[in-house]
């Protein structure tokens, strides 16, 4: 009746997950109970929950990869406590069965349900505003594809209180993952939450390659359009062209595991190393996926904060195609150690070499943008300047593993968790921390707190160095990665080193949180009144803060590099806005319950599968077809918002800036 | 060159920038040549972005402000050949080293290579010696001077054979046998790892890697046929089993057939964990039998 | 705007430009259609958005395809001692399949054709003969597996048989299902009738159907055909 599901799946004899879980379900209880107490409901489910609205599910993907990250930040915290402990003789406070769940949970929560989120959340939020148009393509599939990836991060929690999570690593390398050696739920939980939310991430890159393409205001040509809306368009095109292989190679160990085939099973003539091959043919370009927009937000930012354009746009461009088309032919670098002959090892280290070509371009390009400028070093600034520091080092000792004899020493060690390490953080999460500086006054209409940013940049960048500098002597010390206990003693020093380094990163993050909390309650003085608090470059900034929900009353028509900067050069020489526009009744989609309904169904579906309930599972598969049938018969698609009310809210942002120009004029009317 | 390595990240030896052997060397001296050059241009070009940021800051009115430069192809032309003659440089360290170092090849020498012949299992190593008709569990004695050649398989899951002092590494494949050629070229007591996750015992991988000189070699595999193990078929499928913290014991005699037909899958793989059942739903229990 | 209903299938009819911009109109001055999403002219007709983003996913879905193309090559010969390729293919039975989904695509064909002239009758007459000879090939394809199985070449049997069992089975999994959205189609379209939204559904079904066709040709070339001679 209920599969293999009982109730000694729930790991009463294990306090950590016990605990663990105990708490996140008093906490989840005790939010709703809170909205339902204060009737939050309708205003949650009309503004967010069913909303399509870009800047909405930005905004809900950032919540989510935040709430991920910090899951993900405390397993790595068990990690590295264990390994400090757990030398010689002892064994640490985790047995192997669960120290294996972490790092594979650690692993999996970060790439798929922090990293992924955090990156799709920013270009939700941004790319239609700097195209100056009023949505995505597809905005409800937009919806769908987030609560989707929500179904993902909600069965990957459950694991830690019903069964157990996969043990097998973040990449399941089959023989190890097959039914044979993990008979367990713990990877069948990992199947469905990627699968579920992968195509959740699919959904988007065709909605952004499709916006992005076809989606321009008028005037924006290819070449005018900012460097953040390149990324993204770069990191869509690879989602849309790898996530299918994720998805067929995960199929296809999940028909290994449930109806017993051998894809990649050790009899029947099952090959392995396809998997492995399959696998990192899809998660090399994902690395990619997740850098390169954190590329295009150090370009805004970098030239911004010089006060001068983006130094050669035209090479940036090029180099953002370069390393997109170049990242799918270099995944052999993953497995240089699994003989497949120098011929082979030769080509592919050469490939990954030659990235190098392009990230650097881009490197060299941003320090010329600040050539000639006014660099002012405020906290965005200080994390491009770390970024830069630490991605570059990063970025070396990936170039060292490419070459296969010195890999031959290095592979699967410390030395390469501090180097994957060293360019996600250097340069994924430095980016997200820079571009939420950056980008939340447009978003919630006030600024962030500058001092607790200050610190919270300084804690991360000094205690990522102190956490990562020892792995990577360890590295070379000989320890390979994965170890719940280490025998060798002269280990020691370094793995308590970076245990320090690790309570250095977590001041960081609780200045962050800090901040974000002092700045909630003096957000009246840091509010942001002109929607461009930076002095932007690209169209974003023409939009109040908060921006309306229709983003622009009039879509711009764009002259010139940098739209926005160009509207501003005109506003100040004439001294005066451009002339109101014809205001029209404008036409944006209405809500849908499609995306909560399809993942609350996928949630309950992939639940069913994990535990062979089969009732349960055909029954949420009709119920998630019956949906997309009702969805599909829908009458009204659209709804209109009349031409006075785009008008009253276009007059406000009018006024505004009509104000800031007077200002300007004043302040050079007393200066001269 | 190699001497920098310790001087570099202090405190090295015991790892890979300390090794014993021609192969091992080789890799270091690579690694350490790639890292020079990358940091011939790595470490200026750092400095060339705090150099820029601080002349250019907005409280800097003596630096010039040039609002509306954003290209020069003089630049753009510097600044594409740097990484691309660095990579072309470090492509052609990739080219040679690789086809020098590619662990197929047998070493140049003047004697016959050891043959031994790995087996990992889960969660211990098996090391037959078909030349000595011995065999050892987490133990690996190798005589100095003289090549070693590897013949890798598994008979469970994915691992990777790897003595950190020795050289190259390579996988341990269920099905597929891969090879190495790596030597000691002075006495040393070593450790080597299995370099891939292989599950819960794998913590257990680490094996006692020992370099002695010929005489000694030939006395310790004489000393291994005094055991009073035999590794026959009964004892395979015993040893086969998952278990952990195996120390390490040797076998007097063994089948010579045992290797490949471990590699060939006649012999069938080693089991699994026990898998989920009533009393830990959803949950495998490795048989060792710790939960 | 034209009113759509007093199209009749007269020859001037089928000649008639469609009203939406598509691309750039071959017969005007070389500059981009507003309306297309070409170049600067603002962005593109729902029309288009629609059409160009499925096709975008159809691309997505061939490289899922190419996937289980590349594990039937590895896995070609590894038959652990059971049947290969010569023995399990039924060329006779390959063949009827195969004229039946490229028959089907061409009555798909014919009835996108009564669309654009907003002929309902005769949509609906080419969806169902479509649908018909999708079901044929489902309904073939599941007998050769069936058979296949009672035979003992089951899934199971060896990697080569898993191999090509899921690479086939994937796609009469997509004829399937599309069969159901045809279905879906169909019912929409009578309630309905041809309002853009269920135009533009329609020109994405015509497009995976017809991919699904490229995607048959692949299989029978690589599995049945090579599969016979091997």
């Amino acid at each position: 009746m209920f599969g293999r599901l009982d109730w000694s799946a729930i790991p009463i004899t294990q306090p950590i997950p016990m605990i663990t879980s105990v708490v996140i379900i008093l906490v989840i209880l005790g939010a709703l109970g809170l909205v339902t107490a204060k009737g939050w409901w309708p205003y949650l489910w009309r503004e967010w929950i069913t909303s399509v609205d870009h800047k909405r599910i930005g905004v809900m993907y950032v919540l989510l990869g935040v709430v991920m990250l910090i899951r993900g930040f405390a397993d790595a915290i068990m990690m590295r406590t264990q390994q400090a402990m757990a030398i010689g003789g002892a064994q640490g406070y985790l047995e192997p069965e669960h120290y294996n769940q972490i790092f594979s949970a650690h692993g999996t929560i970060m790439i798929f349900f922090a990293a992924m989120p955090l990156v799709i959340g920013y270009m939700n939020f941004l790319v239609p505003l700097q195209l100056g148009v009023r949505d995505v393509a597809f905005p409800t599939l937009n919806s769908v594809s987030f609560w989707l990836t929500a179904s993902g991060a909600l069965l990957v929690n459950i694991s830690l209180f019903v069964g157990e999570f996969a043990r097998t690593g973040w990449l399941p390398y089959p023989p190890l993952s097959e039914g044979t050696y993990s008979p367990g739920v713990g990877v069948d939980y990992y199947l469905w939450a990627v699968q579920i939310s992968g195509i959740g991430t699919l959904m988007t890159g065709i909605n952004f390659v499709t916006t992005v393409l076809k989606m321009r205001c008028p005037g924006m040509s290819y070449l005018r359009m900012p460097m953040f809306t390149w990324t993204a368009l770069a990191s869509s095109l690879l989602i849309v062209a790898v996530f299918p292989i994720l998805t067929a190679t995960l199929a296809m160990l999940t028909l290994d595991r449930y109806f017993g085939f051998h894809f990649f099973t050790n009899e029947a003539g099952g090959n392995p190393m396809m998997f492995m091959n399959l696998i990192w043919a899809w998660g090399h370009p994902e690395v990619y996926i997740l850098v390169l927009p954190a590329f295009g937000i150090f370009s805004e930012i970098f030239s911004t904060f010089s006060g001068k354009p983006l130094f050669g746009y035209r090479s940036m461009v090029a180099a953002t195609l370069f390393i997109c088309i170049v990242a799918m032919m270099t995944w052999l670098h993953h497995f240089f150690t699994m003989g497949a002959g120098a011929a082979v090892n030769t080509a592919f280290g050469i490939s990954t070499s030659v990235i190098a070509v392009g990230t650097g371009v881009k490197i060299y390009n941003w320090i010329f943008t600040m050539y000639g400028g006014r660099v002012r070093m405020s906290v965005p600034m200080l994390w491009s300047m770390g970024f830069i520091f630490t991605f570059v080092i990063g970025g070396m000792t990936g170039v060292l593993l490419a070459v296969p004899p010195a890999d031959f020493l290095t592979h699967n060690s410390m030395f390469l968790v501090a180097h994957f390490h060293n360019v996600i953080v250097g340069g994924v999460v430095f980016a997200l921390f820079a571009g939420l500086e950056f980008w939340f006054p447009k978003a919630f209409g006030f600024r962030l707190n500058e001092g607790w940013g200050k610190a919270a940049f300084w804690f991360a960048f000094i205690g990522f160095w102190v956490t990562f500098t020892p792995l990577y002597i360890l590295g070379m010390q000989g320890m390979t990665r994965r170890l719940q206990h280490v025998n060798i003693v002269e280990w020691a020093p370094m793995l308590q080193l970076s245990l320090v380094g690790v309570v250095i990163l977590i001041a960081g993050a609780a200045c962050q949180v800090i901040q974000l909390v002092v700045s909630i309650l003096q957000r009246d003085k840091l509010r942001d009144t002109t929607g461009d608090p930076w002095d932007g470059r690209s169209l974003e900034w023409a939009t109040p803060s908060p921006a309306p929900f229709f983003n622009f009353a009039v879509m711009p028509n764009v002259e010139g590099e940098e739209a926005y900067w160009g509207i501003k050069q005109r506003a100040t020489e004439e001294q005066q806005l451009a002339p109101e526009p014809n205001y029209a009744p404008i036409e944006m989609p209405v809500n849908s319950a499609v995306g909560v309904y399809t993942a609350f169904f996928a949630s309950v579906g992939g639940f069913a599968l994990i535990w062979h309930i089969w009732w349960l599972a055909g029954l949420a598969l009709v119920a998630a077809f019956i949906g997309f049938v009702v969805f599909a018969w829908r009458d009204v698609h659209e709804f209109e918002v009349p031409a006075e009310e785009v008008a009253r809210i276009d007059r406000a942002r009018r006024a505004a800036r009509a104000a800031v120009l007077a200002q300007l004029a004043q302040a050079k009317g007393t200066a001269s | 060159m190699l001497g920098l390595g310790p001087l570099f990240l202090g405190g090295c030896s015991g790892g890979v920038l300390d090794p014993v052997g021609p192969v091992g060397a080789n890799d270091a001296e690579i690694l350490i040549d790639a890292l020079l050059i990358m940091l011939g241009i790595v470490i200026p070009t750092i400095l060339l972005a705090f150099w820029m940021a601080w002349r250019y800051r907005a409280s800097n009115t003596k630096a010039k402000y040039l609002p509306n430069w954003s290209y020069s192809g003089r630049i753009e032309a510097v600044v594409w050949s740097i990484p691309i003659l660095t990579i072309m440089f470090i492509g052609g360290v990739i080219w040679i080293g690789s086809y020098r170092l590619d662990p197929f090849k047998p070493l140049p020498s003047k004697v016959p290579p050891l043959e031994v012949q790995v087996v990992s299992l889960d969660w211990k190593w098996l090391f037959i010696y078909p030349q000595q008709g011995i065999a050892t569990v987490n133990e690996l004695v190798v005589p100095t001077g003289r090549p070693v050649h590897f013949k890798i398989t598994s008979a469970s899951v994915f691992n990777v054979f790897f003595v950190p002092r020795m050289g190259s590494m390579i996988y341990a494949m269920p099905g597929m046998v891969s090879q190495v050629h790596l030597q000691a070229d002075k006495p040393a007591d070593m450790f080597g790892v299995s370099a891939h996750f292989s599950g819960d015992g794998f913590s257990d991988m680490q094996f006692q890697v020992r370099s002695v000189p010929e005489a000694d070699f030939a006395a310790w595999a004489q000393s291994a046929k005094g055991s009073s193990l035999a590794l026959n078929g009964a004892a395979y499928a015993q040893l086969a089993k998952q278990s952990r913290n195996v120390q390490s014991y040797a076998y007097a005699a063994v089948d010579p057939q045992l290797f490949h037909s471990i590699a060939m899958m006649k012999t069938p793989p080693g089991p699994g964990p026990e898998p989920a059942g009533p009393g830990h739903a959803g949950r495998e229990v490795s048989t060792v039998g710790r939960h | 705007m034209t009113d759509l209903s007093t199209f009749s299938t007269s020859r001037e009819a089928l000649l008639r430009r469609r009203e939406e911009p598509v691309g750039h109109d071959p017969h005007a001055p070389r500059e981009a259609v507003p309306g297309s999403g070409h170049g600067a002219s603002g962005p593109a007709s729902k029309r288009v958005i629609v059409g160009y983003g499925f096709w975008i996913f159809l691309l997505s879905d061939i490289v899922m395809f190419s996937c289980f193309f590349a594990a039937y090559a590895v896995l070609q010969g590894a038959t652990a001692g059971g049947p290969s390729a010569r023995d399990i293919v039924d060329l006779p039975r390959v063949g009827v399949e195969t004229g039946a989904l490229l028959l089907s695509s061409f009555t798909c064909g014919l009835s996108f054709a009564a669309t654009n002239v907003r002929n309902k009758l005769w949509t609906q007459a080419f969806l169902a003969i479509t649908a018909l000879l999708g079901l044929i090939f489902v309904g073939l394809e599941l007998q050769e597996f069936i058979e296949l199985a009672m035979a003992g070449a089951t899934p199971q049997r060896s990697a080569f048989l898993t191999a090509f069992y899921t690479l086939v089975g994937c796609h009469g999994l997509h004829v399937s299902v599309g069969g159901l959205w045809l279905a879906t189609m169909m019912a929409q379209l009578q309630v309905k009738g041809f309002r853009p939204e269920i135009v533009h559904r329609l020109i994405c079904f015509n497009l995976f159907w017809h991919a699904l066709d490229i995607v048959w040709v692949g299989v029978f070339s690589i599995v049945y055909l090579m599969g016979a001679t091997a």
